[in-house]
């Protein structure tokens, strides 16, 4: 099977547990104001690669993934499902921890189809990293250019499937960092049975060289990178709306404390 | 009769009892540390103190432009210069090397022109006396070699195929063992050079009368070691009895290297397990309190930092700032299998926050993966905080040079007092490649400097014809290289020999031939680009080929592709092979090394436009690093190819760049340590990237 890949990069630190093997998948439906990869967007180009020859790239330096695994980001892989789900698939049968960065827009819970292939691709998966951009819909439409219910539907669907699921989420100043949101997220977490992490990411302008050289205009302008202070302030409110949210999921017995994973 | 000293109490006895073997006293006596870093102390007052006075003298040198004072006259011996202090009062650990804190010492044995020069451009004046004298009636090392020098020799120096030739200036990568001045007093130290005398063979043949002359010399210097520490009110004849005159002794032994030779590389050793064994013993005997103990090692380091040489605009451009080396090589794991981290590895790294991050002295941590996981840790956390630790490979070293070597300069790997090294900077293999395609003719100044091989002809390069010419002009190189530095080590030896630092050496040592290669990620990929893509020749009116066109995408160095990785391990060997078919001085055993880690903008600014699309003048990467930019698949396939090059011809050691910003790592100060190890699971919290939610549910009752 062939995939469209952007690029490999031998060193991932920060996609996952320990050291990682990525791959940037090619394309991606979303136009989120902030991406960092405008390079990815396009779909259909990259270089045309096989599921063995990514993993022949993996086992090259196997030695140093040891504590860490592949993680498939992108560009959106999920465009790329069947690609993902064949080396995730190959992947986990040498044991190998297989991780998927998706923003999971590519769901469709009204599709049997759609539906059976992520149930799929989540049998062979070790780790969602969701990026949920906005709790509320209308938001995330200005952000991203598409609602959220699909992205939604998609995390509770991993938390179903009882695959390990790390929230992302980036604040945008101006964005994202209404408190009103924030409360409104953590509590959506809460809901979240396998969910295991959450990791608040600061808006950072590196991304801008990219779009410079590829002669796009940045749509966030001179917007500067979040301060430390409203990073805090946000994971600060997205926690403790966790908690809550959670305490009272177990107090109502909706929520089985002993479901971990 | 076994001689035993007061200053023992305590020790175990071993070999080094018997005699001179600090590695035996070591072995006996070191205590390895599992713990973390949380024993450790902060900076003293007096510690303070004395680093603002630094940092205010710091910044009257730098407003000086770069020189705060200089010796015009006293010409530096270990004895030249009376004592110097910044507060006596206040310094646990004293000695500067010459008579005033920042003052650079005159050092006219390695070549007076040099020394003239280094003052002149910092707006002094030599004194007239000296310079007379050492041009009329004593002679330089810089003077023995251009006595000798072929036509052949001065063309290669002069159009850059080789550079930086320690000629002109000190050759350094001398490690003397300075901890056996604290561990057995200098007395004992003369005696044994006495016996060392006595036992040379007795038919005068001229090794002999060499090596006779030498011992002299070196009981001269150690008489005069003595004499210095004398005037700092220090009897250093006898052992050292306590964790600070174990590091008073040892410093001063450093400071007389210092004040007899301005070496391109003068490294302390491996000094921090060593002192330790006299810190454990005092905090066991209650002598000393941890706090003192930092402090003793603090004002150490700050002396390390205070090195100073008198150096030219044009040596600074070359070794790209003003380098000592003062490399301290820290940690490892000893041939018995116990790691060598001790409390003192820990207060060493720890004055980089006690005192701030700084160059020098070059820590450098001796990497295995047997090392304790809290030590790696500490190592991470310093070096996000400071970026000021380097880190050696350990386990590759540790098979050729034991458990008691050192790191002179970045990388050069050798065992204390045993093995010295002659060092030799570097042939350009770039521009060698260049003179293989002009037929020894030089690309930028249209002379003939190499043979007058056929030159190729072709329009297009083929990857053959260019391999089998390289190889020849690789050989070519190699010689002439060779018996320059044969040149070169004879007249150092003659004229700027290193007294002090052989006379804490063993008698019979092993001496490294070093030679090096510049532009290795360069040729390897313009030999990849001639094999893989098309090359186009463009010549100039004479028909020297002076630029190339590139057609098509080749394979590049630094991305953990076989296809070019074996080119840059073929060139290393076959240089290699090259460089042993030579004769080398002093029974001298020849290695190479790769790393222009200072050099690479220089040597790049004299080499023509090079097959991979290199522009005339433009650097090179350094060491052997992929060049700039042609890395594209992240670190580990960057860092596989340079870990593919054969460390068997390349034991002089393989330097490779590395640079990241330390959020690539992850998110806080422990997952870089981990990671090295791959030995830790983020699950479990431990790396600490995002929030985990482990605790989150518990309190959520």
């Amino acid at each position: 099977m062939i995939g469209y890949i952007h690029s490999t990069d031998s060193f991932g630190t920060v996609d996952g547990p320990g050291v990682r093997f990525l791959v940037f998948m090619q394309g991606c439906p979303m136009r989120c104001l902030y991406c960092h990869n405008p390079d990815t967007w396009q779909t259909g180009t990259g270089t045309q690669m096989t599921v063995d020859e990514i993993l022949e790239l993996y086992h090259k330096n196997s030695g140093f993934y040891k504590h860490g695994g592949i993680t498939v980001t992108g560009g959106e892989p999920l465009l790329q499902i069947d690609f993902v789900t064949e080396l995730f698939r190959r992947a986990r049968e040498i044991g190998i921890h297989t991780c998927i960065d998706t923003s999971g827009i590519t769901f469709n819970p009204q599709s049997e189809d759609s539906l059976l292939k992520h149930k799929k691709l989540l049998a062979v998966t070790s780790l969602v990293m969701l990026d949920i951009k906005h709790i509320d819909t209308e938001h995330h439409k200005r952000l991203t250019g598409h609602s959220n219910e699909n992205i939604l539907a998609f995390a509770s669907l991993v938390s179903d499937s009882g695959v390990d699921l790390w929230i992302r989420h980036v604040v945008v100043d101006g964005y994202t960092t209404d408190p009103v949101y924030q409360k409104k997220l953590g509590e959506f977490i809460a809901t979240l049975k396998t969910v295991k992490a959450l990791d608040v990411l600061a808006y950072h302008t590196m991304g801008k060289a990219k779009y410079k050289s590829m002669g796009l205009d940045y749509p966030l302008g001179d917007l500067p990178p979040l301060d430390g202070d409203k990073l805090k302030a946000a994971r600060d409110n997205i926690i403790s709306a966790f908690r809550d949210r959670r305490a009272q999921l177990i107090r109502d017995g909706q929520f089985d404390r002993d479901l971990k994973h | 009769m076994v001689k035993m000293y007061e200053a023992w109490e305590g020790f175990e006895a071993g070999t080094w009892v018997h005699e001179i073997n600090v590695r035996s006293f070591i072995k006996h006596n070191y205590t390895p540390y599992d713990g973390d870093e949380s024993f450790l102390k902060g900076a003293t007052k007096n510690t303070l103190d004395l680093w603002a006075q630094v940092m205010e003298l710091t910044k009257e040198e730098r407003e000086k432009g770069g020189v705060l004072d200089m010796d015009t006259k006293i010409i530096s011996t270990i004895t030249s210069h009376g004592p110097a202090y910044l507060d006596k009062d206040k310094e646990v650990i004293v000695g500067f090397q010459t008579d005033k804190p920042f003052k650079r010492a005159l050092m006219p044995y390695g070549g007076i022109r040099m020394a003239e020069k280094a003052l002149q451009d910092n707006g002094y004046t030599i004194d007239p006396q000296v310079k007379e004298f050492f041009t009329k009636y004593r002679k330089t090392h810089n003077a023995g070699v251009f006595d000798v020098y072929t036509p052949e020799m001065r063309a290669c120096r002069s159009s850059h195929i080789i550079t930086g030739l320690p000629d002109a200036y000190g050759r350094g990568r001398i490690i003397g063992d300075y901890r056996r001045v604290a561990l057995y007093g200098v007395d004992r130290l003369i005696e044994d050079k006495m016996e060392q005398k006595e036992t040379t063979r007795s038919t005068m043949y001229s090794d002999v009368i060499r090596i006779r002359e030498e011992l002299s010399e070196q009981i001269r210097a150690l008489e005069e070691l003595k004499e210095m520490a004398m005037s700092y009110g220090f009897d250093i004849s006898k052992p050292a009895r306590d964790t600070k005159e174990a590091i008073q002794w040892t410093y001063f032994a450093y400071l007389a290297a210092v004040k007899e030779q301005n070496g391109a590389a003068m490294s302390l050793g491996r000094t921090s397990t060593f002192i330790d064994i006299y810190s454990t013993r005092d905090l066991k005997l209650g002598r000393y309190t941890e706090e003192q103990i930092q402090e003793m090692v603090d004002h150490f380091i700050m002396k390390l930092r205070l090195i100073k040489f008198a150096r030219t605009p044009e040596y600074n451009a070359l070794f790209s700032g003003d380098p000592q080396w003062v490399t301290e090589s820290i940690g490892g794991v000893a041939i018995d299998g116990r790691h060598m981290v001790t409390k003192m590895s820990y207060r060493y790294l720890h004055t980089l926050k006690n005192l701030g991050a700084a160059p020098e002295p070059n820590l450098t941590v001796l990497w295995s993966t047997r090392l304790p996981l809290n030590f790696k840790r500490f190592c991470a956390k310093t070096s996000i905080e400071t970026s000021s630790v380097q880190y050696e490979n350990d386990d590759l070293m540790r098979s050729t040079h034991g458990d008691d070597y050192a790191i002179a300069c970045c990388v050069s790997s050798m065992r204390i007092g045993k093995e010295m090294q002659f060092f030799g900077a570097r042939a350009n293999l770039a521009k060698g490649l260049l003179y293989a395609i002009n037929g020894g003719v030089d690309e930028i100044s249209g002379k003939q400097v190499g043979p007058e091989y056929r030159p190729i002809t072709s329009e297009y390069l083929d990857y053959d014809e260019v391999m089998h010419k390289y190889d020849q002009m690789m050989q070519w190189l190699a010689s002439v290289y060779v018996n320059t530095l044969n040149i070169i080590h004879y007249m150092h030896d003659k004229y700027c020999y290193e007294k002090i630092q052989m006379a804490l050496h063993d008698k019979d040592v092993k001496r490294w031939f070093a030679t090096g290669i510049a532009g290795l990620s360069v040729v390897a990929d313009s030999l990849s680009a001639i094999k893989y893509a098309k090359v186009k020749c463009i010549r100039n009116e004479n028909g020297i080929v002076t630029d190339y066109e590139v057609e098509g995408d080749f394979p590049k160095f630094g991305n953990d592709d076989d296809r070019v990785d074996s080119i840059a391990y073929d060139i290393v060997h076959r240089f290699m092979e090259h460089i042993r078919k030579n004769h080398t001085y002093r029974n001298s055993v020849p290695t190479t090394s790769i790393l222009t880690i200072t050099s690479n903008v220089v040597y790049g600014k004299n080499t023509g436009a090079t097959p991979d699309g290199r522009k005339k003048g433009e650097a090179f990467a350094p060491g052997a690093n992929p060049m700039h930019r042609r890395d594209t698949h992240g670190a580990v396939a960057s860092l596989s190819s340079v870990a593919k090059l054969p460390f068997i011809d390349a034991q002089d050691g393989i330097s490779n760049t590395f640079s990241i910003i330390p959020g690539a790592l992850g998110k806080d100060d422990r997952i870089f340590a981990g990671d090295l190890e791959v030995n830790f699971d983020c699950s479990n919290g431990a790396c600490g990237t995002p929030t985990l939610f482990e605790g989150l549910e518990d309190n959520a009752k």
